[in-house]
């Protein structure tokens, strides 16, 4: 009773599968919030918002992306 | 008696609505139930923000209503991102959300931890532990003011009885050494029952037969807490954190109870200087783009929580 089973393969690029994209998202998303909040360059400061910016909005659009 | 009642209500129903209900669908019934909820919170969590973010890139300003509003593109946004008041409010920030989450998080685990141990009468010390908790924070606030005050405060007392300074000396308000340690001290004392809830929350959900395994094995009592206690407290310890340092990120009350910022700006953390903006200068524009910069700011540390969260729950 052996019955073949049809794996479907996702037509989804393996380097922008959820979990990959995930990780860069919040590894920005965590460079943008250590920016924000330390005390040793001002211009660091200044392109906290950018990136936590940046890596929120990816973060939203990469969690919709197939695992 | 209950179907009866329904159907008294059915009869009840004019017939015009009767009829049109009738024709709804369960999916269309469920959506006419919900939308009052969602109409609310359209009207009083989405329009606000969306406004804000319109406002942030204005000169708006809520005390001359009938002024001319001037676009000022991104203009608010870079004065903030180069203004070193705000960049130093910032740091602020950082060191009271790093030490307050520090200390609630050991204290509160630890606590927890105590608490499971089940011994006699841990019921009755639970309650007690949770009182600060349930305080209202401007009452917490007020009465932890006059507990610093110099000359009569109990905790200027206790603290000249165990290191011999005179109380007077003890100016934990007015002090800029002491100033932020006295709010970090107030908010870990009243936060500190909450953290501790979740952790027994986690250390409770811990199945018995695990130590007993571990039992069996002969792991001696540190193993047992490193292998099992922790790892499988830690989603809750996480989530502890997570709802802490948001809430923590966005303090105010306590700090406009006790110091209101000062000394000078020591204890000025990000809504207080929002709050200077927007309700003491009138830069309504200027302060919707910092309250914009803070909502990003906390969507992505919520963003980073959250997804560790899953992480530490699929192991």
């Amino acid at each position: 009773m052996n019955r073949s089973v049809a794996t479907k393969r996702s037509s989804w690029p393996v380097w922008a599968r959820r979990g990959l994209m995930e990780n860069i998202a919040t590894a920005i998303i965590a460079i943008g919030f250590l920016m924000l909040f330390q005390p040793f360059a001002l211009s660091l400061y200044t392109y906290s918002f950018v990136t936590m910016l940046a890596g929120t909005v990816m973060f939203i659009i990469v969690s919709k992306f197939p695992e | 008696m209950l179907d009866r009642t329904a159907d008294n209500v059915a009869r009840a129903t004019p017939e015009p609505l009767a009829k049109k209900i009738r024709g709804i669908s369960d999916k269309g019934l469920a959506w006419l139930f919900i939308s009052p909820t969602i109409l609310l919170l359209l009207a009083i969590n989405i329009f606000p923000l969306f406004w804000a973010i319109y406002l942030s890139f204005t000169n708006f300003r809520a005390n001359r209503p009938n002024e001319a509003v001037k676009n000022l593109g991104l203009a608010n946004y870079q004065r903030i991102l180069g203004d070193q008041d705000i960049w130093i409010a910032m740091q602020t920030t950082a060191h009271f959300v790093f030490w307050t989450i520090l200390l609630q998080t050991v204290i509160g685990f630890t606590l927890a931890w105590l608490i499971d141990r089940k011994f006699r009468g841990h019921a009755f010390w639970t309650t007690i532990i949770l009182v600060p908790m349930m305080l209202s924070p401007a009452v917490v606030g007020n009465f932890w003011r006059f507990l610093y005050e110099p000359q009569i405060g109990l905790f200027s007392y206790v603290v000249s009885f165990v290191t011999g300074i005179p109380p007077t000396n003890v100016q934990m308000l007015s002090n800029v050494e002491l100033a932020p340690w006295a709010i970090i001290i107030v908010d870990t004392w009243m936060w500190t029952p909450y953290v501790m809830l979740i952790c027994l929350a986690g250390l409770r959900s811990i199945p018995e037969y695990i130590y007993e395994a571990a039992e069996v094995d002969r792991a001696s009592n540190w193993r047992q807490f490193w292998s099992i206690t922790l790892p499988m407290a830690l989603p809750f310890i996480m989530l502890a954190v997570l709802f802490r340092g948001i809430e923590n990120f966005k303090m105010f009350d306590m700090v406009n109870l006790l110091t209101g910022g000062g000394p000078g700006s020591t204890t000025e953390v990000a809504s207080i200087t929002l709050k200077r903006q927007a309700f003491e200068s009138w830069r309504t524009g200027y302060s919707s783009a910092f309250a914009i910069i803070l909502f990003v700011a906390v969507f992505g540390l919520a963003n980073i929580y959250v997804k560790a969260l899953n992480k530490v729950k699929q192991r």
